[in-house]
């Protein structure tokens, strides 16, 4: 009993060191740009990189694209599988897994090939075209999160009867969508928010093949070109995930009070 | 004049037949109870009704008009459910207001009619306040409210009363019914507890198996059950097997506890079964009854008497108020049980 608990401990431990570790060294190393003694150097010379800007707000502007996207796509979905298809369940949340299997490399290859210059649909061919593309990839990578969230969040509502209400009312499928499914699972939706914002932030692959100026291939590109600058940006962009996270985290908890209190 | 009219519906739900040839008319303001066990088809009768379900089979006429066609938010329906089903995101208000909202009224208009549904309802004040913050009751007015709100044709329920506490059901039930009274709408009101569709209802639908037993105020279907289901399910009763024997102008039904009465419009022969209720039979000397049987329990329940009498092989229940009871009765004693004949319902079988 007592030599279980020792054990457990150990393997805690070990495992917060394998994790941890790796961070202390990382802010360490981002503290001695300057020799000899700790400083903020590192962090003033991102801050104030105007490529550090434009970037992380191009990848934040990206991601309410991709988060608006990602709703309008699996919120229905989600609803109408719930309501009309349960049978389609397993088949429908298989199929959001996917992008959790197939590499991203392949999502790209396959956009660059089917929406190049020379096709019917030349997205690449302009910047606002291969922005859409972009988004609509991080939709695709972000679906996993984002459809267990909605459903998730729809499980915890009487959707039939509230539709059913709603319709006797004279609602139609849009008014029904918009006034009484959305408002319901907002916290749902908003944690999927943020795990979608947490993924676009780091993501590298899409936007470097697709040539748009996002916040991952320039941390990338730092980590090439800097010494200790790159540390300082791991550690701010490890920060802003962690935002995120811990956001997700308060909303799920505040939806379970909530419920509970119904 | 019939404002809805239910013709031959069916319905099935892969090969279980749910609803079967289920015929109904409804007067205009009349408040009509579909009565039954759990799982006979009413919320599906119902759901048709709204249009949630497609018939297999029959029609469905509103107003004269056929509304197969038309999809559930077309059909000018108010639905309450069992569920409440209220919108938790809104208010009070938000919720009453939906239907007026989506019919396009003027906020002076919605806010008046707001008003005046809640003060209907007994919850004026309330305006603010979600519905999670509402008992049972509370939220199940606010439904009505909602429902009736837009001034649908037809006001649809579906075991309104069914989740809330025994004193809450009673008092509802009286206020529904006066409130569909004022506003003379036509309403469908399912449930599966008797006592509410006998005291609410201008006619009860008795349902079993997907169809109507019987169609008839509730006088009828408690007094003149027309099937041994109906008889069964309403009321307690008690069923007596026996031989009808016509000798002499005279007919009459034999059983091992006596002899009954045959009712004299009865055209039944051999083999019987009557039922009679409880309050039909009074307890008299053994010689001058109609059965005879052994008293075993005498049961005290306020308003009246039960007196559990065991004839011949059946034990059957004759209720009594406590000044006719026959003075000096012990347990165990003889008893005799006089029975009028208009009072045997004679279902053959
Ligand atoms: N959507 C459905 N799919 C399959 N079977 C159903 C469906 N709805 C109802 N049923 C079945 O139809 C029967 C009647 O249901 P219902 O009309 O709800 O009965 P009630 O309201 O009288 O309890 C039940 O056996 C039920 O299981
Ligand atoms: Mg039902």
């Amino acid at each position: 009993m007592n030599l279980h608990r020792v054990t457990s401990w150990i393997a805690f431990a070990l495992a917060a060191v394998y994790f941890l570790l790796p961070l202390v060294a990382t802010l360490e190393f981002s503290l001695r740009a300057r020799r000899g003694v700790y400083s903020l150097d590192a962090y003033r010379n991102v801050l104030s990189d105007p490529q550090f800007h434009q970037t992380l707000g191009y990848s934040l502007i990206l991601s309410l694209a991709t988060v608006v996207l990602g709703v309008l796509i699996v919120a229905p979905t989600a609803f109408w599988v719930r309501l009309k298809l349960p049978r389609l369940r397993p088949v429908v949340e298989f199929i959001t897994l996917l992008p959790l299997v197939i590499p991203p490399i392949v999502i790209v290859f396959g956009y660059i090939r089917l929406f190049n210059t020379s096709s019917v649909l030349p997205l690449t061919g302009s910047a606002g075209g291969t922005d859409f593309l972009l988004a609509a990839g991080y939709a695709t990578l972000s679906l996993p999160y984002m459809y267990r969230a909605i459903d998730t969040g729809l499980r915890a509502i009487d959707i039939r009867s509230l539709t059913e209400a709603a319709q006797s009312l004279g609602a139609g499928w849009t008014l029904i969508l918009a006034r009484v499914i959305l408002p319901n699972i907002t916290v749902a939706i908003l944690s999927g928010a943020f795990l979608t914002f947490a993924i676009v932030i780091g993501e590298y692959v899409l936007a470097a093949l697709l040539n748009r100026p996002a916040f991952g291939p320039y941390m990338v590109w730092m980590g090439g070109n800097r010494a200790y600058e790159p540390a300082a940006l791991a550690v701010v962009a490890f920060g802003l995930t962690w935002a995120a996270m811990a956001v997700v985290q308060t909303l799920a908890g505040r939806a379970k009070h909530l419920n509970t209190s119904r | 004049m019939t404002f809805i009219t239910l013709q031959s519906l069916e319905k099935s739900f892969g090969a279980t037949p749910v609803v079967r040839t289920f015929d109904l008319t409804l007067e205009k303001g009349e408040f009509v109870s579909l009565l039954g066990p759990s799982g006979c088809g009413k919320t599906t009768v119902l759901r048709m009704v709204a249009g949630f379900e497609t018939p297999d089979q029959g029609d469905i006429v509103i107003a004269g008009e056929s509304v197969l066609k038309k999809r559930p938010n077309q059909r000018r329906i108010g639905m309450v459910f069992q569920s409440y089903a209220l919108f938790p995101n809104l208010t009070v208000a938000g919720n009453v207001a939906f239907g007026l909202r989506v019919a396009g009224m003027d906020r002076a208009g919605i806010s008046r009619r707001v008003d005046d549904m809640l003060a209907m309802v007994g919850l004026s004040g309330l305006h603010g306040r979600f519905p999670w913050q509402l008992s049972g009751g509370q939220q199940q007015r606010v439904a009505l409210a909602r429902a009736i709100a837009p001034r649908p044709q037809v006001l649809l329920l579906d075991e309104p009363l069914s989740a809330l506490d025994a004193k809450i059901r009673v008092s509802l039930r009286t206020e529904i019914r006066a409130i569909q009274r004022e506003l003379g709408i036509t309403t469908l009101f399912v449930t599966h507890d008797q006592e509410e569709a006998l005291s609410m209802s201008d006619r009860i639908v008795v349902m079993n198996g997907g169809r109507a037993e019987q169609i008839g105020t509730p006088q009828q279907v408690y007094d003149r059950p027309a099937t041994r289901f109906v008889a069964g399910f309403i009321g307690t009763l008690n069923l007596i097997e026996g031989q009808v024997s016509r000798q002499a102008g005279t007919a009459s039904i034999l059983s091992a506890a006596g002899d009954l009465p045959l009712p004299s419009d009865s055209a039944a022969t051999g083999k019987v079964t009557v039922a009679i209720r409880p309050q039909a039979m009074s307890p008299c000397a053994p010689d001058q009854g109609n059965l005879r049987g052994t008293l075993r329990q005498i049961e005290f329940l306020g308003a009246f008497t039960r007196l559990h009498v065991t004839c011949a092989e059946t034990t059957v229940q004759a209720d009594c108020f406590a000044r006719d009871l026959p003075p000096g009765l012990s347990l165990n004693q003889t008893i005799g049980l006089r029975v009028a004949a208009e009072d045997c319902v004679v279902m053959s079988g």
